[in-house]
């Protein structure tokens, strides 16, 4: 089964965007993911999973959503 | 923008404000709220629902300032950091059920989370029976969300849907500044204990702001603990306790034991299992009453209908006699607790079923 390197917690509440994003973290995922969410709150939630996976990540901000680009470590 | 760690919304930020709200718990009982209950959300709520005449329980009827302030405050600084968004449509009417029953159980408690914690700061030990049931609720929860539980996604409405209750705040405030014939005001019993008005708007409304900017929630401080080892939110609860501590030796409300407590009772099990109905039900709602106030400012319509839901559940709490009193818990109470409990189990098992399906059939779960 293909995997998308997407994942979308668009409208999910706390704390499933982080949950989401710590299951699509293991030795299989395939950088960068793309994480879409709508939330402020959820991106600095991921934000602080990342950081304390030691991944890095970018933000963007577009139409009122954010996609956080996860990547390892340059 | 690259983050490579260092983020500005640190520790520090949470725990400020964690400590700004219980040194305000504790000053507002000294300008006239009642004992242990400076601020609680779900004893103010259920106050508001008496002064409009929703119950008629007559010491409990007041238009707490402090319950506007909150979602006024998230509300005008979402307005100016931009994070106002009207979102909604997420079981608005299953969440609506479910702030009825975490509602009910925190009045068998006799207390949200919040209170808890105040209480525990003057030496209730009945309080920390009742931390001892909000975790287990929260425990319980958290398996549910192990196992995919979801109420759906929410989605961008039209702004009038997050103008509502901050509009409804607005007018509580009217209602209570101009004391029409139809509003209660309690004249003994808890009701009759408050700070000036202003005094409680201005705390309302720190608190809202101070609250929104932090994250703070009292339910997702031990549900990020127990679930992804976060301890960020732990922070919250930690200086709301800090400050309330020290703030009732230095005005001398610390008393420690269990019998005599105000407004409280010393059922252990009733309080056990009141906060961890309101554990579970705040964990399925993904966040606690205080932070539900907070994103119903913010323009979350679902977190609106939860307000909604605990409003009718004091209505209802008090009008069939659940609500529980110093005295301890009625037959009602323990037969309302045990159906709210029994309610959330359902919709927590029947939310996360078709996630466990797709287990036991060994297929990809996450990332649809």
């Amino acid at each position: 089964m293909a995997t998308d390197e997407h994942l979308d917690v668009r409208g999910l509440s706390c704390p499933q965007p982080v949950m989401l994003l710590k299951n699509a973290l293991g030795s299989h995922t395939v950088f960068p993911l793309t994480v879409l969410t709508d939330s402020k709150v959820a991106v600095e939630n991921m934000k602080r999973l990342l950081q304390s996976m030691k991944l890095q990540c970018q933000v963007t901000e577009q139409h009122g959503g954010f996609i956080i680009t996860v990547t390892k470590e340059v | 923008m690259v983050y490579t760690g260092g983020d500005n919304l640190d520790k520090k930020r949470i725990l400020i404000s964690g400590l700004l709200l219980g040194f305000l718990g504790v000053v507002l009982v000294r300008f006239g709220n009642p004992a242990n209950m400076g601020v609680c959300v779900a004893c103010f709520v259920r106050d508001v629902a008496g002064g409009l005449g929703f119950h008629r329980a007559a010491p409990v009827q007041y238009l707490r300032p402090e319950i506007s302030g909150f979602i006024l405050g998230s509300f005008i600084i979402a307005l100016i950091t931009g994070e106002f968004r009207t979102r909604g449509g997420s079981s608005p009417l299953l969440r609506f059920f479910m702030g009825m029953a975490v509602m009910i159980g925190a009045l068998v408690f006799l207390g949200c989370p919040l209170r808890m914690v105040l209480r525990l700061a003057a030496g209730d030990f009945n309080a920390l029976v009742g931390l001892g049931g909000f975790v287990f609720g929260i425990y319980i929860g958290v398996q549910f969300l192990r196992h995919g539980f979801t109420l759906g996604r929410s989605v961008v409405q039209g702004e009038a849907n997050g103008l509502v209750l901050p509009a409804a705040s607005l007018v509580l405030l009217g209602l209570v500044a101009a004391a029409p014939v139809f509003i209660y005001f309690s004249e003994s019993g808890p009701g009759a204990a408050r700070a000036p008005l202003l005094i409680s708007l201005a705390a309302g409304l720190l608190i809202g702001v101070t609250v929104q900017r932090s994250r703070l929630c009292q339910a997702g401080c031990f549900r990020d603990l127990l679930l992804i080892g976060d301890t960020y939110l732990l922070y919250g609860s930690l200086g709301i306790f800090l400050a309330a501590l020290v703030a009732n030796l230095a005005f001398g409300y610390f008393t420690l034991g269990f019998s005599g407590q105000p407004v409280a009772h010393t059922d252990g099990l009733w309080n056990f299992i009141g906060l961890a109905v309101v554990g579970l039900g705040a964990t399925l709602l993904g966040g606690c009453p205080l932070r539900q106030t907070v994103m119903a400012g913010e323009g979350d319509a679902d977190a609106g209908m939860v307000i909604l839901g605990l409003l009718f559940g004091a209505a209802v709490a008090h009008n069939f006699g659940l609500a529980a009193s110093p005295a301890g818990v009625s037959l009602a109470g323990k037969t309302g607790v045990l159906v709210a409990a029994a309610f959330l189990v359902a919709v927590g098992t029947a939310f996360s079923l078709p996630e466990i399906r797709r287990l036991r059939k060994g297929g990809v779960t996450y990332g649809h």
